[in-house]
């Protein structure tokens, strides 16, 4: 017994190295990235000008956030990010439930969902720039329209694949197509709904990043946009590292939801 | 004894774009209660549309199907289906599985949630209540399923192969556990399976039926001591004798 507790703690100690070592790779490469980027910068090899530097983008960001035009730009592009991404997670899930509903509008809106996922939305730019005007609205919907369709696309096969056996067995104890849909198809449809919000946070970033590059006068886009134009490349790699962060953070809350709605996995 | 079910010149054709299938034929035979009917026959025969149109799931395209004294038009709460696999939903717990029929019924009583506790605990399967279904051995999850389909008090049980999904050994342990839990709640069954021993082992009468369209070839009455358990059955004497004859029937 004593025996097998030591073999037991051995593997343990082993799996416990392991993530030691993949936490401690995970870490270096960064620090070697910016130590290096650092040093080249600093010996002229590459001219800092055109490639920014760690010390210089955290001067900027610090010079940023004295003013505190830091966090307007932030919120802005969070604002017009959450608005996108919920209004199109809701908006795409509810068309996959209409179509799973009905076979036949299914049927029929089929080519126009294929058509419209194909398309690059940023070539409706101009129009929605027309349409909605020069400000948050328009970048919200860029978001929208970007993320939506993927929404219903993935939603719709998840609902599709549900097991026909299971529809059957449900049936024969006389169930309705809503208790169907209610006590089979979307439970087992959750975690293709995990994985279509995870691709979801990436989509309605891009939307709102494109929106702002589009038209804009806040938001880190719109940094990104302005200090390439002005040739700051601080501010540009500045506002890319705070979205970088802001985008792990958004992916960290969904895993965390992820946790707690599918523990039965 | 008194004919609970009965199928009267029962046949029903599927539409395929490019031609009409007949996938039963004139079917008719009836089932006493407390009987349990052991249906064989090839593969792809129609034997699961038999048993589809005994629930109610699916309509003949003509003939009469009566329970109880009136004709089966919808799925009904007299009929609990099982299948080949347990299709117990890996997001409820055991209990929450059991009570599915009567969520879905919208009967979900002090006294059916009794009933169904009681089930669950007869049969073994208290202290697991709260497990998911992952957390159980194939042959628990088979038990588990004919629960479920228990918990709505059905009167006619329909067994849609429900050992084939279950290896060897699990599914002689099952088929007897299967078999003790029908009898003690003292309900009709109809089973239907490809396997001849399991047939044998398990019912009353054995219908045979023949290639698609599906229509009875022959009927036999099991002359094998009924107070053996199933696994006791394939020892018994008859057994092979009755292995025999239904071998050549369905090879004829």
């Amino acid at each position: 017994m004593k025996r097998q507790l030591t073999e037991h703690q051995k593997y343990l100690d082993k799996l416990k190295k392991d993530k030691a070592i993949v936490i401690f790779f995970r870490i270096a490469i960064l620090v070697i990235f910016l130590a290096v980027w650092e040093l080249l910068a600093d010996l002229k090899v590459i001219d800092s000008f055109l490639f920014s530097s760690p010390s210089r983008v955290l001067v900027t960001l610090f010079n940023l956030h004295s003013s505190g035009e830091l966090y307007s730009h932030i919120f802005t592009t969070i604002f017009e990010t959450l608005a996108g991404f919920f209004i199109a997670s809701i908006l795409g899930v509810l068309i996959a439930v209409v179509l799973w509903w009905s076979e036949k509008l299914r049927k029929i809106f089929e080519p126009y969902i294929v058509v419209l996922n194909s398309l690059p939305k940023i070539a409706l730019g101009p129009m929605i720039i027309i349409w909605f005007g020069a400000g948050m609205k328009a970048i919200i919907f860029m978001a929208v329209i970007i993320t939506v369709i993927v929404t219903i696309i993935n939603m719709l096969s998840g609902f599709i694949e549900t097991d026909e056996n299971k529809i059957l067995l449900l049936k024969s104890m006389g169930a309705t197509k809503s208790q169907i849909f209610l006590k089979l198809v979307l439970p087992s449809a959750l975690p293709t709904m995990i994985s279509t919000l995870k691709i979801n946070v990436g989509m309605s970033w891009i939307g709102s990043i494109m929106g702002e590059y589009l038209v804009s006068k806040r938001g880190l886009g719109y940094l990104i946009v302005y200090g390439g134009q002005v040739f700051k490349l601080d501010l540009v790699m500045a506002s890319t590292v705070v979205l970088c962060v802001l985008a792990a953070i958004m992916y960290l809350v969904v895993s965390i939801v992820e946790r707690t709605l599918i523990k039965w996995k | 004894m008194n004919k609970i079910l009965t199928l009267e010149n029962v046949t029903l054709s599927y539409q395929t774009k490019t031609s009409e299938t007949k996938a039963v034929s004139n079917l008719n035979f009836s089932v006493s209660e407390g009987e349990f009917v052991a249906m064989i026959g090839p593969s792809g025969c129609g034997k699961t549309s038999i048993l589809s149109l005994i629930a109610g799931l699916i309509k003949p395209s003509s003939g009469k199907i009566t329970m109880f004294g009136s004709e089966v038009i919808e799925p009904s709460k007299r009929t609990g289906y099982m299948l080949q696999k347990d299709h117990l939903f890996p997001w409820r717990n055991i209990e929450n599985n059991v009570f599915l029929p009567l969520e879905i019924k919208k009967n979900k009583t002090e006294e059916n949630l009794a009933y169904s506790k009681g089930l669950i605990e007869k049969y073994g399967l208290r202290e697991f209540s709260k497990y998911y279904p992952k957390q159980l051995s194939g042959g628990m999850r088979q038990r588990v399923a004919l629960i479920r389909t228990l918990s709505q008090k059905p009167d006619i049980l329909l067994l849609d192969e429900p050992f084939s999904a279950l290896d060897y050994q699990t599914r002689l342990s099952v088929c007897d556990d299967v078999y003790k839990i029908i009898k003690s709640e003292k309900k009709t069954a109809i089973l239907v399976t490809h396997d001849i021993s399991e047939a044998i082992s398990l019912a009353d009468t054995v219908l045979v039926l023949s290639k698609r369209p599906a229509t009875i070839l022959d009927s036999c009455e099991m002359d094998i001591d009924k107070s053996l358990t199933p696994l006791k059955r394939r020892e018994h004497p008859a057994f092979s004798k009755w292995f025999e004859k239904l071998w050549k029937e369905l090879n004829l």
